[in-house]
């Protein structure tokens, strides 16, 4: 075992000091330590992205990060997107879509999604499918994922056009 | 999926990466995004006592346009390649290939710099940059020297590097001309079956210039001369395109995995190359 090191991480604008091991994998240090246990493990070699969190604006599977680089990171993880009294405009739209059913993938979903579409707030299918591609989903067919993704989108800018 | 314990550094600048590369010597390794040590250190196939995080190192970032001379810092990740306008507006094959390799997610950490030095032929990045003839800066104990990137590659992760050096940045010559990276894989994400990267200038409806990389039909990343060279001078016809497809092929030298059997690679290999010479003349 190697030292221990003192690591921060502001996760969903809240500051934690850890002391972790450097090889100790930011999606354990996230499920285990601080008991944010949305971001899912479906895999080991970095093809599932169930483990996916946003990491100073990156969109990042966090089974492919040390908690060690990680270290003076802000992440978001599904737990800071939305509450349940008010949900995000993703979270609304895979409910009403059915974008989830057994709802492993949905956090790391929803978590590139929002990345997605802060970056391309108004994208066509392709770039739904394109940009989602590394999020594998078993149950869905991805059909009612990319619904789900269009119409926030969609939601989103129809809001944003009655506020102006 | 739990990775050997090692201790982490994370250097400020160069030179103190190059020192503790040198006090560690073989029980170190740099990480630029991790998205291939990481899985290797998961399957406990890399041990690595003292890891090396350039993240904090400036000196290995940015893109910069010089007139026609292109120049990437090693942690210039694929993301921020094809988030570049003005890289695309000069070499838009960068930004071709780089959407085809790995996923978003791998593409917001993956770095051009770790593509190319990582030394797996299933890379595309290796091939590209034979293509385009660039040259890799490395900095080691003994100061900087450069490689051009159709020497770098010896053998399925073996490369030119040493093992003190650090790759700190990649460089080319604008192309001209018509340009294609074309790659068949089995999906997103995965390593190429075969994958060809082609520039093409044209005089009138004569090939002027043509240079032909190949990605993972070897144990390293294929330039072919010849093939190249079979495209000089033609009209790029059916007859000029079976003859460079003929020369390339008969430079690699793929492997049977659970992509495909040799004959299955060949036969791949023959279409993608093709294609990528129709569409970058098409482009020319």
């Amino acid at each position: 075992m190697s030292k221990k090191m003192q690591i921060t991480l502001t996760v969903n604008g809240e500051a934690h000091d850890i002391l972790a091991e450097p090889r100790e994998l930011l999606i354990y240090v996230l499920r285990e330590r601080l008991n944010i246990t949305g971001p899912h493990v479906g895999c080991e070699t970095s093809h599932c992205g169930a483990c996916t969190v946003t990491l100073n604006g990156k969109s990042v599977k966090s089974c492919t990060v040390f908690a060690a680089q990680a270290d003076g990171a802000e992440i978001t993880t599904i737990e800071g997107l939305g509450s349940p009294d008010s949900l995000h405009a993703l979270q609304e739209a895979f409910k009403e879509h059915h974008g989830l059913q057994c709802g492993f993938c949905t956090p790391g979903m929803i978590t590139r999604a929002a990345k997605l579409l802060e970056e391309n707030p108004t994208p066509s299918e392709e770039d739904v499918r394109f940009g989602m591609a590394g999020n594998l989903c078993r149950c869905t067919g991805y059909q009612n994922i990319v619904k789900s993704v269009l119409a926030a989108a969609s939601d989103v800018n129809t809001a944003k056009e009655a506020a102006q | 999926m739990i990775p050997a314990a090692f201790e982490y550094h994370r250097p400020g600048d160069l030179p103190s990466a190059l020192a503790l590369l040198s006090e560690h010597g073989d029980d170190a390794r740099v990480i630029a995004g991790g998205h291939s040590l990481i899985p290797m250190m998961k399957l406990r196939m890399a041990e690595v006592p003292h890891l090396i995080d350039l993240q904090a190192i400036k000196a290995l970032r940015g893109i910069t346009i010089d007139g026609t001379r292109v120049t990437l810092g090693a942690m210039v990740t694929q993301h921020e390649i094809i988030a570049s306008d003005a890289l695309m507006s000069v070499a838009p094959i960068l930004g071709e290939a780089a959407l085809q390799i790995a996923d978003p997610q791998v593409r917001y950490m993956g770095t051009i710099g770790g593509n190319v030095a990582n030394g797996d032929p299933g890379n595309d990045m290796p091939g590209l940059m034979q293509c385009l003839d660039a040259t890799f800066h490395l900095e080691g104990p003994e100061g900087t020297r450069s490689v051009m990137a159709r020497d770098f590659y010896d053998s399925a992760y073996m490369t030119a590097r040493a093992d003190d050096e650090i790759l700190t940045a990649i460089s080319f010559d604008a192309p001209k001309g018509g340009f294609a990276y074309e790659k068949q894989k089995r999906k997103i994400g995965d390593y190429a079956t075969a994958a060809a990267a082609v520039m093409l200038t044209r005089e009138g409806d004569t090939c002027a210039a043509a240079s032909i990389a190949m990605t993972n039909l070897s144990d390293v990343p294929v330039w072919s001369a010849t093939a190249g060279a079979a495209l000089v001078g033609t009209d790029v016809g059916a007859e000029a395109v079976s003859a460079a497809v003929a020369a390339a092929l008969a430079d690699i030298d793929p492997t049977e995995d659970n992509r495909g059997p040799v004959d299955f690679k060949r036969h791949v290999a023959a279409i993608i190359i093709a294609r990528a010479i129709t569409r970058a003349w098409g482009r020319a």
